[in-house]
């Protein structure tokens, strides 16, 4: 899989998005990290340009409930419904259904083991090849819980 | 991988050709889905109805060691030529890992231009552990691009050192980026790609010993003849780069070095045929698993 991870708006803890990058990188497929402070019309170019299957974005900054939805939105006007995206970093539990609504598949927090991103990944591939919905704009209820 | 070329995209408008229009009309997007066909083998210059495009210079490879500003220097001539009206494509190589295939392609990180600049196109591509670190693909994509209306498109190799050439058999024009302490002058005289490059960049001239770098290329290249221009540059800084942007749109190919762009167009073919072998994973654990040579296989397998 091509897989972009970016960190959106104001927010310079990456630590976070380095290890993600690594894991998947571990895992077998092709990772495009976008580096520190994109704005969501850049990660949405981003994801455009290189034809990205997979977007996860992080932040640690407390901005997600606008900035998450925001790239999500513009990435089903840009056309690519067909992407899966997933977000991790600080991100209470009550504020995770919203941005499940906005099309995002799934939140990993503090703790994740990396193992269950790549798990992840595999479960997305799965329901690619058998034509279930797991793209921003695709529509559909799946959303990942861990143990799946 | 999702599934084949153009998924996302309605049914009517997956057939490569359909896509390419579109890309050539202008379609980010196409060009996009277009690219990943392109690298994954899925299409050619025949399916696509392109002729091979002749050398004219506009297909411009970036190389040299990890660290030396490439990306940076990248970065400065993609805002310098846009703002002279031109449109500039990008295919930044970075390595695939041997052990597992995945990859961190990290070369947009410095290309601030790459996410907002409407006349830029970026495309990161993994090398796929294709010998000589450079996908075969890359020489389609660099086609496609400037038929898509790229007046120039830069190949940024993988991080290489004194003996990796393959670029010449992509690139129209090499463009070989150094920096200062990088070793006595005995670096500057040995053989290798400094031999085969069109122009010689020594980046980070804010710092010191980087004139001391550029008169030791200068003499041992003093002894070559037609020796390629050598130029100073500050990336970080902004010095050098207009003239570099300048001489890099009229730079001639260095004369002596048709042979050896031959060559390597021969190896890559060579290479990309063995490598596509349907049975070779099959006589990779062959060889990973016993004790007959590589050369046996060859000598036992390969006829020509």
């Amino acid at each position: 899989m091509r897989i972009v991870i970016a960190k959106p708006g104001l927010d310079g803890h990456d630590r976070g998005a380095k290890v993600v990058a690594r894991a998947l990188r571990d895992a077998g497929h092709e990772v495009i990290y976008t580096g520190l402070r994109r704005t969501p019309e850049q990660i949405v170019r981003t994801v455009l340009d290189e034809d990205a299957d997979m977007l996860g974005l992080s932040s640690l900054s407390g901005a997600h409930a606008f900035l998450f939805p925001r790239v999500c939105q513009l990435l089903v006007e840009a056309g690519c419904t067909d992407v899966t995206v997933f977000g991790g970093g600080i991100i209470p539990l009550d504020e995770r259904s919203l941005l499940f609504d906005s099309g995002m598949r799934a939140i990993f927090g503090p703790g994740t083991k990396m193992h269950e991103m790549s798990e992840f990944v595999d479960a997305v591939i799965t329901r690619v090849s058998s034509n279930q919905p797991v793209g921003v704009g695709e529509g559909g209820d799946w959303v990942w819980s861990s143990g799946e | 991988m999702k599934a084949g070329i153009g998924s996302g995209l309605a049914e009517s408008e997956r057939l490569p050709k359909t896509i390419f229009e579109q890309a050539v009309s202008g379609n980010r997007r196409s060009l996009a889905k277009l690219l990943t066909a392109v690298e994954n083998g899925e299409v050619s210059h025949d399916l696509l109805g392109l002729s091979t495009r002749s050398v004219d210079g506009s297909v411009i490879g970036v190389t040299g060691a990890p660290g030396v500003g490439k990306s940076c220097i990248i970065e400065r001539l993609l805002s310098t030529w846009t703002s002279n009206g031109l449109k500039v494509a990008v295919i930044a190589v970075d390595p695939s890992s041997p052990l597992t295939g995945g990859a961190l392609l990290g070369d947009r990180v410095r290309m601030e231009s790459a996410d907002n600049n409407p006349n830029v196109f970026v495309r990161s591509f993994a090398t796929r552990n294709q010998p000589g670190g450079m996908p075969n693909a890359v020489v389609l994509a660099a086609d496609v691009m400037r038929q898509c209306g790229y007046d120039v498109v830069m190949i940024e190799t993988v991080g290489a050192g004194q003996s990796e050439i393959r670029v010449v058999s992509v690139a129209d024009r090499i463009v070989l980026v150094e920096a200062p302490l990088r070793g006595d002058e005995v670096q500057a005289e040995k053989a290798g790609v400094m031999e085969l490059a069109d122009m010689i960049v020594v980046n980070k001239s804010d710092l010191d010993g980087s004139e001391r770098a550029a008169s030791n290329i200068m003499s041992a290249l003093e002894l070559t003849s037609n020796p390629p221009p050598v130029l100073l540059t500050s990336a970080k800084n902004s010095v050098g780069i207009e003239d570099l942007a300048s001489q890099l749109r009229t730079l001639p190919a260095k004369p002596g070095a048709e042979l050896a762009r031959a060559r390597e167009r021969l190896l890559t073919a060579w290479d990309n045929a063995l490598l596509s072998r349907e049975d070779i994973n099959e006589v990779l654990d062959g060889l990973a698993g016993s004790e007959n040579s590589a050369q046996e296989w060859v000598d036992e397998n390969l006829r020509w």
